[in-house]
């Protein structure tokens, strides 16, 4: 339990400092971009809302940074994070239609690639030196590869050239959105490709992070100790694996941002109706409240996941129960 | 003199092959373009041809000559982000490892944290805000994409510090009465270096892909060519639309290759840290000559061990315990 509160506070704390990075960084920053906007903006929206956006980012205020950063934390717990400039929406509105595209997306693809390249890795590991360790160059190619760049390649030759698969978007533009099967069946179809995309990127890295592993549980005494006892082939594996699989369980929290990071190019790629493509939008408009937002949830959301994994390794690892345990 | 054991094995060659390839482009690569890279006098979206290697964009520039051009921006930003990252994970490695207690604490938490927010979001938001001078500066980039890069490298560096600092050579230092900052400059950080340069090269292939994804979103400046605007321009043109797999596939292939010559380099130091991983980088036919079933047997992890015979200095595997 000591464990865990450990690691809740070290979220609890990240998520402050992510917070905080939003606050400080426009009142850092040189050249201020924010007084830029402003004055790009002044004939096209209300006095109100560039007010708004003065007291969000800080400019031209007399108050203390220590007021303006209560009354920031203020409208933040009440679930505020700004207008959109661009959209004329607030934030938590726009965020929360991509929201649900992404996580389906990213998180079912990133499960997917979990459990694959964990898998492979296991074997790849006990039967090293064998004609498979040729997967491990060609792994290492795709995980160099930005995972945009893969998407595009993807993109060209399966949808556009061969037409296996559905365009851009996340479902078929003829469709209303609804309840129906019709409707849900070209969610899935369109999802394909660009889950496609993020597994194939991401799989190396758990696979050479498990297959390393198993070389090294695999010269455990108590993997010769259960080949000796004439176990079944499949059991010794097993035996090696849950232990081997540790590190990569361990890891996982860490690596989730990394691949939510590069998946959410992929959304890019193919306009996909997610977080990435409004992370895009806000940039290339200079959407200063839209790019914050997104920050923050995201960074909010990969805590979240990394607590879970957390939860999951402390299932698993009898060691981290142990009051001597660090 | 001693000789560096630096594993023969065919991955780290080719991985050195490809980096020296492309530090040489970084340097004569403009040189060598035959066409100013933002000239857009020529006929627009043309194919691969003689004149033109590469074909020419929807603007009218030649793609060959960006390509060209854009090895020097992105490979001098991923090494002074990756030096720079480096150089913060030492310092806060070693630190946090040798002197424990609550500055370890302090620091771990700092790289804790650093580790768990997304770096891509992170690295827009500073970004975001540069200004336009500054973003086609690559030091500047170089140090922003540092900032969001160190915290791997550092928990490395502090797991091996801690193991190295009850050390008996450590602690007769500590008795002759070195000082602190002594013993980790100088008996401690040479130990960590084959470390070291796997996190070096690890936070290159972390900094390569940063400032490509900025520049592939627009948030570099697009006066300095890299590879990354490359695929921004392709993308909103529609490259991948119209088939002009000429524009966006070759500087994605280069980011490709030079990562994989990265990654392969790094599994050339893994093997030389973890011996158990060694005999991995041989192929079959020379574990055959060392007289070796391919087979994994059990229990006796093969490890290289280099011979005593000049003549085969690729060494031998042996199995401790095994019959000689």
């Amino acid at each position: 339990m000591r464990v865990i509160g450990r690691r809740l506070l070290l979220y609890v704390v990240t998520a402050w400092v992510a917070i905080s990075v939003n606050f400080v960084i426009p009142r850092l920053m040189p050249g201020n971009p924010i007084q830029t906007m402003i004055g790009k903006l002044t004939n096209q929206v209300t006095p109100q809302e560039i007010a708004a956006i003065r007291s969000a980012f800080g400019v031209g205020l007399s108050q203390n940074w220590w007021t303006q950063y209560w009354h920031y934390l203020d409208q933040l717990a009440h679930g505020n994070l700004g207008v959109s400039i661009t959209l004329s929406t607030p934030v938590t509105t726009v965020l929360g239609n991509a929201i649900p595209w992404t996580l389906g997306l990213i998180g079912v693809a990133t499960l997917v690639s979990f459990v694959l390249g964990t898998v492979s890795g296991a074997l790849l590991g006990w039967t090293r030196g064998s004609f498979f360790d040729n997967l491990i160059p060609v792994a290492t190619f795709f995980q160099a590869v930005p995972y945009f760049f893969l998407g595009t390649v993807a993109f060209l030759i399966f949808s556009n050239h061969l037409g296996w698969f559905p365009g851009q978007g996340a479902y078929s533009l003829t469709l209303s959105p609804g309840f129906d099967w019709t409707y849900i069946a070209s969610v899935l179809r369109y999802g394909e490709l660009p889950a496609f995309t993020i597994i194939l990127s991401s799989i190396a890295g758990w696979m050479l992070g498990m297959r390393n592993m198993m070389i090294t549980t695999v010269g455990e005494d108590y993997v010769l100790m259960a080949v000796a006892k004439g176990l079944p082939r499949r059991r010794v594996i097993w035996h090696a694996a849950r232990n081997a699989v540790l590190p990569s369980i361990a890891n996982l929290s860490l690596a989730i941002g990394l691949v939510v990071s590069g998946a959410l190019l992929v959304e890019l790629v193919f306009n996909y109706p997610g977080v990435g493509d409004l992370l895009f939008h806000a940039v290339a408009n200079e959407d200063y409240p839209l790019i914050q937002g997104i920050f923050l949830v995201i960074t909010l959301c990969v805590l979240a996941a990394n607590f879970l994994a957390d939860l999951v390794y402390f299932a698993l690892d009898p060691r981290t129960r142990t009051p001597a345990a660090v | 003199m001693k000789r560096l054991r630096l594993p023969r094995s065919p991955k780290v060659i080719v991985g050195l092959a490809i980096e020296l390839f492309f530090l040489v482009l970084t340097v004569i690569g403009p040189w060598i373009a035959p066409y100013d890279p933002s000239y857009n006098g020529f006929v627009q979206n043309l194919p691969p041809s003689a004149k033109h290697w590469l074909g020419t964009t929807a603007l009218g520039e030649d793609i060959f000559s960006q390509l060209l051009n854009g090895a020097r921006a992105t490979i001098v930003v991923a090494v002074v982000a990756g030096l720079v990252a480096t150089m913060i994970a030492m310092v806060v490695g070693i630190s946090a490892g040798y002197l424990g207690g609550r500055a370890d604490d302090g620091l771990s938490m700092l790289s804790n944290v650093f580790l768990a927010i997304p770096g891509l979001p992170l690295l827009i938001v500073l970004d975001s805000y540069l200004p336009q001078a500054d973003r086609s500066n690559s030091l500047v980039l170089g140090l922003v994409i540092a900032l969001t890069g160190w915290a791997w490298g550092a928990r490395v560096l502090r797991a091996q510090t801690m193991s190295l600092r009850n050390r008996d050579f450590v602690e007769a230092s500590r008795i002759i009465g070195e000082s602190r900052l002594r013993i980790m400059a100088v008996e401690i950080a040479p130990n960590l270096l084959p470390i070291l340069a796997s996190s070096l090269l690890f936070t290159i292939l972390y900094s390569i892909g940063a400032y490509v994804t900025l520049a592939y979103i627009g948030l570099t400046s697009t006066s300095v060519w890299n590879w990354g605007t490359m695929m921004f321009w392709a993308q909103a043109n529609n490259a991948p639309l119209v088939n002009q797999w000429y524009w966006f596939v070759p500087p994605g292939v280069c980011i490709a290759l030079v990562g994989a010559g990265l990654a392969l380099i790094n599994f050339g130091i893994d093997e030389f840290i973890n011996p158990r991983l060694r005999d991995a980088g041989l192929t079959s036919k020379m574990m055959r000559r060392a007289g070796l079933s391919r087979r994994v047997r059990l229990g006796v992890t093969p490890v290289l061990r280099p011979t005593a015979s000049p003549r085969r200095s690729r060494g031998v595997l042996s199995a401790p315990g095994a019959p000689r």
